[in-house]
């Protein structure tokens, strides 16, 4: 079971009551973008095995937005933090290299 | 003039723990930065109760005053002075980036109460409600079977739950279903 802590609320719950809404810090393409670019902001995600960023919604909860770094493997979530940010914080850094030393994830590690 | 009701027309069920309709109740909901002095001032002024803290219920006589979001609070007063509370609220934050939007019959209202309540709910929410992890106070928007709900403990043991109107008859038979007697499983016990 995926257990995530909403950073907007403060709850702790269980993955049914949020909703997950794909990968995390995207670079947007959108009108005056070349074909390439568009197509691979809307078809080349990353699909990890182990870390991974990614964009959930507390829907049945305070309904806000926010970032989740987790394993999708052991499904061990690492933390969530705000969505408003470009890049994962330093503490979420850290604390994934804690668990997993050396790893990458798009331009990140 | 219409003749307002409950979706649930004041049914009630007794199983191990009472489920009731708590009938038409005034709600109102209020969007902006709860932190404002104006935002502070208006709630007790129209409900007598403070902004509540993160996921706290405060509740008076009529009035109730939940925490919905970090932007946004549930007010509940009687059903009938819903329009001159909106009219308050727009006046004090006359100005203001808010919003103050009457869902009084949008909603539905229950109280489920008795000693088996909290594990009626426990059987339908992803939420720890043990005695020592829920007290009375807090205020908890989660998922109930199917649907999203709202509740709160009052200091009597008894839950007040919010839930759309549209599934008021989904929710109660819900309820029901969880305090048939001979489905308890006395874990609270």
């Amino acid at each position: 079971m995926l257990i995530l802590e909403c950073p907007c609320c403060g709850v702790r719950g269980e993955e049914t009551e949020f909703h997950g809404g794909g990968e995390a810090h995207l670079k947007r393409f959108g009108p005056g973008s070349t074909d390439d670019e568009f197509h691979t902001y809307l078809f080349s995600k990353e699909n990890p095995k182990g870390v991974h960023f990614e964009r959930w919604r507390h829907n049945n909860g305070c309904g806000k937005w926010f970032l989740a770094a987790r394993d999708t493997m052991t499904l061990e979530v690492f933390g969530t933090y705000s969505a408003q940010t470009l890049e994962p914080p330093k503490h979420i850094r850290d604390a994934i290299t804690a668990k997993r030393p050396g790893w990458t994830w798009r331009d990140f590690s | 003039m219409s003749n307002a009701v409950s979706a649930l027309a004041g049914t009630s069920y007794d199983g191990f723990a009472r489920i009731e309709d708590q009938g038409l109740r005034g709600m109102i909901t209020l969007r902006g930065d709860l932190a404002s002095k104006e935002v502070k001032a208006v709630v007790k002024a129209t409900t007598g109760l403070a902004v509540p803290g993160q996921r706290q219920a405060l509740s008076g006589k009529d009035t109730a005053a939940l925490w919905m979001s970090p932007d946004e609070l549930l007010l509940m007063c009687p059903y009938g002075d819903v329009a001159s509370v909106i009219e308050k609220i727009e006046t004090a934050l006359k100005g203001q980036h808010f919003l103050a939007v009457n869902v009084s019959d949008a909603r539905t209202f229950l109280r489920i109460s008795g000693a088996g309540a909290r594990e009626v709910l426990a059987k339908v929410c992803p939420v720890d409600l043990s005695p020592e992890a829920f007290t009375p106070g807090m205020f908890r928007r989660t998922r109930m079977a199917q649907v999203p709900a709202a509740f709160w403990l009052d200091e009597a043991g008894a839950f007040h739950l919010v839930c759309f109107r549209s599934i008021a008859d989904y929710a109660f038979n819900l309820l029901k279903t969880s305090a048939k007697p001979g489905g308890e499983v006395g874990y609270f016990a």
